[in-house]
């Protein structure tokens, strides 16, 4: 009998904590989102590190809305449409936002292919003949220049004529 | 004589090679590293604005007031829709303790100052909307006020701090600034001197 009182009570507890484990907002819960937001008036400080009075204010506000039942997104866009576009730590994918985003892909991707072109070139470079040494000097003979060599083919076109 | 036009297309081919045309991506790059430039540029002269100059011209900006915080009728309106009245602008937030202190004082003034063409205004700065209602209701707020939407109007004015007030006179222009909480007697004759003018 006081076996069977025991595993009902343990039972019920068991149950009761599920519950409420299942309802309650964490801590956790409210920095996720916190920290992808930065209060106005501690710049440079994400929501769920910053200790002000404003930002405390701001995770209360969180986990209200959280218990509402706001998904994640809509608190985001909550903050967003009240506060601005610059409490949101990635700034949204429009308008001239879009430099942001785009440019370093760009620089990154154009620096690369520029670096491999150049390294390209160093590879041809190493790989030319050697310049040809001429035995009378002893000093590498140099192709003639590209103004003599058309002046030359010019010389010759004009006493072909 | 048969070999020419063999030399010929050589030195095509190796003129080519001496001048290489560039290329497209070249074009990119310079258009890239021009817009990043332009865009550093243009937060670096946002950066360095400043509040607006005692004598110049207030920044206008658009306002819907708190329920039951509203401008006589009006529901939404513009600072310029005021113009031909004194207006007292206060930025605040319920997070603030100096404005707690200030809150009497402005609620006074308002009451003393509002048959004289003057306007207070409260402007709730990063506030939570429910939070700056029961701080109204706290401490007796009846004059009209209204959120910071998308935080325009303390951007405009480039506050530093609240509480800020600014004076703007009839004609619309900034007669007086005030960082900090403001005390009864220098609400009274700011304001007084603003009249007389």
């Amino acid at each position: 009998m006081r076996f069977s009182a025991f595993i009902l009570i343990l039972l019920l507890y068991l149950l009761v904590g599920t519950a409420s484990a299942q309802g309650e907002v964490t801590a956790d819960d409210v920095n996720a989102i916190a920290k992808q937001l930065f209060c106005p008036v501690c710049e440079n400080e994400p929501l769920d590190q910053c200790g002000t009075k404003a930002c405390q204010d701001w995770r209360a506000e969180i986990r209200l809305q959280l218990e509402q039942g706001a998904t994640e997104q809509e608190i985001k866009d909550n903050f967003q449409r009240r506060y601005g576009d610059r409490v949101l730590a990635e700034p949204p994918r429009e308008g001239i936002n879009w430099i942001l985003w785009l440019l370093p892909v760009a620089l990154v991707l154009f620096g690369g292919i520029w670096f491999a072109r150049y390294l390209r070139q160093l590879q041809a470079g190493k790989s030319d003949p050697a310049p040809v040494v001429s035995s009378a000097s002893g000093n590498p003979t140099a192709p003639p220049p590209q103004d003599d060599y058309v002046a030359r083919i010019e010389d010759e076109l004009r006493d072909n004529e | 004589m048969s070999e020419l036009p063999e030399q010929l297309e050589l030195n095509e081919a190796e003129s080519a090679e001496i001048k290489p045309r560039r290329k497209w991506w070249v074009y990119v790059v310079w258009a890239g590293v021009a817009a990043l430039i332009l865009f550093l540029g243009y937060g670096l002269l946002n950066a360095n604005e400043t509040r607006p100059e005692v004598g110049k011209q207030a920044p206008d900006f658009a306002m819907t007031f708190f329920d039951g915080y509203e401008w006589e009728d009006y529901q939404a309106a513009n600072l310029s829709d005021l113009e031909g009245k004194i207006v007292v602008l206060n930025f605040w937030a319920s997070w603030c303790g100096p404005c707690e202190d200030e809150a009497g004082v402005l609620e006074n003034g308002w009451q003393a100052w509002r048959d004289d063409d003057v306007v207070l205004l409260g402007i709730a700065y990063s506030d939570i909307d429910s939070d700056a209602l029961d701080f109204m209701e706290r401490f007796g707020i009846t004059y009209p006020n209204a959120p910071d939407l998308r935080l325009d109007a303390s951007d405009k004015y480039r506050i530093t701090g609240v509480p800020e007030t600014f004076f703007i006179d009839k004609d619309g222009t900034i007669a007086y600034v005030q960082p900090g909480p403001l005390t009864t007697s220098q609400l009274n004759s700011i304001l007084q001197e603003i009249l007389n003018s």
